[in-house]
């Protein structure tokens, strides 16, 4: 039988510095994954913890990992060529079948952007299969932004981006302000052809759900993904359960039809 | 069957078996002059306690308290090797069904949990009748008071003992062909001092913020006791632990973890969710009587009361589920 707790080893090909304490370890990685899944990170005598797939390549993952807490702080000490061990990848994550055809609304929050990013960065290799497609992301300050070169690519291939920070010095010259100020301004055309997507910390995600229900999105067109306590990622450890729903092996990726009916 | 014959049996299934039951330990029960009542490996009738409940279940063999997951070497993982001698467990028969509640989590919901399985698949049930409900008890309320699911039923009759055998090797070891056949019947409780009514269609988004559950903020203590002896909680936590002398080997654990204790839904950079204690309460409630049955169509508590028996606090489980159930029949 086979072993689901058992790692295996990755080596790590690539790591891309976004802030002092968010990195992106590019690990290679062949098989079939889809953007929102995620994989337990395990580094023998620190533990394991959940972290999801931020880009898909042919021959690796990206996970982006912000240095927060046990694992993650004795991660930074790896150096490119090493290997650290994962288990999965886990989760339903994105079917981007949902959103071919139609008008598509990504919004992340801070570290949020990661698991989204594989769909945008999927739009991006071809436009051609949505109708319309927006980024709406916000972060904390200019300094914890996230993905800067990917954004800017996304902006240069006119991607429809707009990046925000809830606050700045007097002469930034980007927009200030938290998402939900900016959601009444995305242009919706067909309420029965849009799809939001909508990912990032707790309160974030309440209200920016909150302002597109008010523009009349309905409720089945609205995505979201959850994030909660995983020892084992296999439906065993009972740490990430809401009500009668694993969100390891139901989600962690939800129609918000099903996500309103979760509670903690 | 006489005594000396049983523990020939018993003898005779040493060298495939482990028998595990319930044993009278004096003296040693949490409170002065009490006695523990656990499970332990027995080789002998005497040893096994018949007359009182055990305060811990048996799940401590189908779920260890800490388990290892696998020793680790830099970049080698090994598995721990293991035991292969079947086990005889002696449960009452709501145990039984508690192991298949178990069994639901760790066999059928995701993919197959391989270290339980590996236990699992060695153990055979020993059905110990309940001659009158003990205190806390309702198995009656939750349909769990009696149990067909049992290679041996066994029910001690003065100085002799009487077997229900049903599996066909155990017949042989226990040599049925040479005992007087007896007309005997199992016994199962049929009434409880307590009932307890679970709540059906309930909404437990609705019902979460309730009032009902705010006692239990100060009642409750969060030392998760409740959690620990209940024969159904599954939950678990892993621990990486290293050796002194050379920090680049060690293991993989998981350990018991506890909804109603301090940490159990922290994540990484401190968010945590049910910081108050009443909330715990309802989670665990709704888990054991509400949420299970909506995933795998039956109730996760299997009614024995330990929960009841172990609260420090006084709080009754079964008198909680009572409350959930009238707040929602009263409508929320």
């Amino acid at each position: 039988m086979s072993n689901a707790y058992m790692p295996f080893p990755s080596e790590i090909l690539e790591i891309i510095q976004h802030t002092d304490i968010e990195y992106t370890f590019r690990m290679a990685y062949e098989g079939d994954i889809v953007p929102g899944q995620f994989f337990e990170v395990s580094i023998p005598k620190y533990g394991e913890c959940p972290i999801s797939v931020s880009g898909i390549g042919e021959n690796f993952i990206d996970l982006t990992i912000r240095r927060v807490g046990r694992v993650t702080d004795e991660l930074h000490n790896f150096k490119t060529g090493q290997k650290f061990f994962l288990r999965g990848p886990y989760g339903n994550g994105f079917s981007m079948e949902n959103y071919k055809g139609k008008e598509l609304i990504v919004t992340a929050g801070g570290s949020g952007l990661a698991p989204v990013k594989g769909i945008i960065d999927e739009v991006c290799r071809d436009k051609s299969q949505v109708k319309d497609f927006h980024l709406l992301v916000g972060f904390k300050s200019p300094e914890d932004i996230l993905f800067k070169s990917d954004i800017k690519t996304w902006q240069e291939n006119n991607m429809g981006v707009t990046l925000t920070v809830d606050g700045a010095e007097k002469d930034y010259a980007g927009y200030t302000g938290l998402v939900t100020k900016f959601v009444p301004e995305l242009p919706i055309e067909n309420m029965d052809n849009v799809e939001v997507v909508v990912v990032g910390p707790p309160l974030m995600m309440k209200f920016t759900v909150a302002e597109f229900l008010n523009r009349g999105v309905p409720e089945e067109k609205i995505w979201v993904s959850y994030e909660r306590k995983m020892h084992c990622g296999l439906g065993k450890c009972g740490g990430c359960k809401m009500d009668d729903t694993y969100i390891c092996l139901d989600g962690p990726v939800f129609n918000y039809v099903d996500a309103k009916k979760l509670f903690d | 069957m006489s005594h000396d014959a049983l523990n020939e049996a018993f003898e005779s299934l040493k060298d495939s078996y482990r028998l595990i039951a319930p044993v009278r330990k004096p003296f040693r029960g949490t409170m002065a002059d009490t006695d523990a009542i656990r499970y332990e490996e027995i080789t002998r009738f005497e040893q096994i306690e018949f007359d009182a409940k055990a305060q811990f279940s048996a799940k401590e063999i189908f779920q260890p308290i800490t388990q290892v997951l696998f020793y680790f070497t830099e970049e080698e993982y090994k598995v721990p090797a293991a035991d292969d001698k079947k086990i005889l467990v002696f449960l009452r028969a709501c145990d039984i069904h508690a192991v298949d509640r178990v069994d639901t989590i760790y066999l059928e919901n995701g993919p197959v949990d391989p270290y339980y399985k590996q236990i699992r698949d060695r153990v055979e049930f020993a059905l110990i009748g309940c001659e009158s409900s003990y205190r806390n008890c309702f198995c009656v309320s939750m349909g769990t008071n009696k149990a067909e699911n049992y290679a041996i039923g066994i029910k001690p009759a003065g100085d002799s003992v009487c077997l229900d055998v049903k599996s066909d090797s155990l017949k042989v070891k226990f040599k049925m062909q040479d005992h007087q056949v007896a007309d005997f019947e199992m016994d199962f409780v049929t009434e409880n001092e307590i009932k307890v009514e679970t709540p059906e269609n309930l909404d437990g988004q609705a019902i979460a913020d309730h009032e009902v559950f705010r006692e239990y903020d100060s009642r409750c203590v969060a030392c998760g006791k409740c959690n620990f002896v209940c024969p159904t909680c599954t939950c678990f936590a892993m621990q990486d632990i290293f050796y002194k002398d050379n920090e680049n080997t060690g293991e993989r654990r998981r350990v018991w973890s506890s909804c109603h204790v301090d940490g159990y839904t922290d994540m990484a950079g401190g968010h945590g969710f049910r910081k108050k204690y009443g909330d715990r309460m309802r989670f665990k409630t709704l888990h054991k009587v509400h949420d299970y049955n909506k995933r795998f169509n039956k109730h996760m508590c299997i009614g024995c009361g330990r929960c009841d028996d172990a609260c420090p606090s006084y709080i009754s489980f079964s008198n909680c589920v009572n409350k959930v159930t009238n707040v929602a029949k009263e409508g929320l």
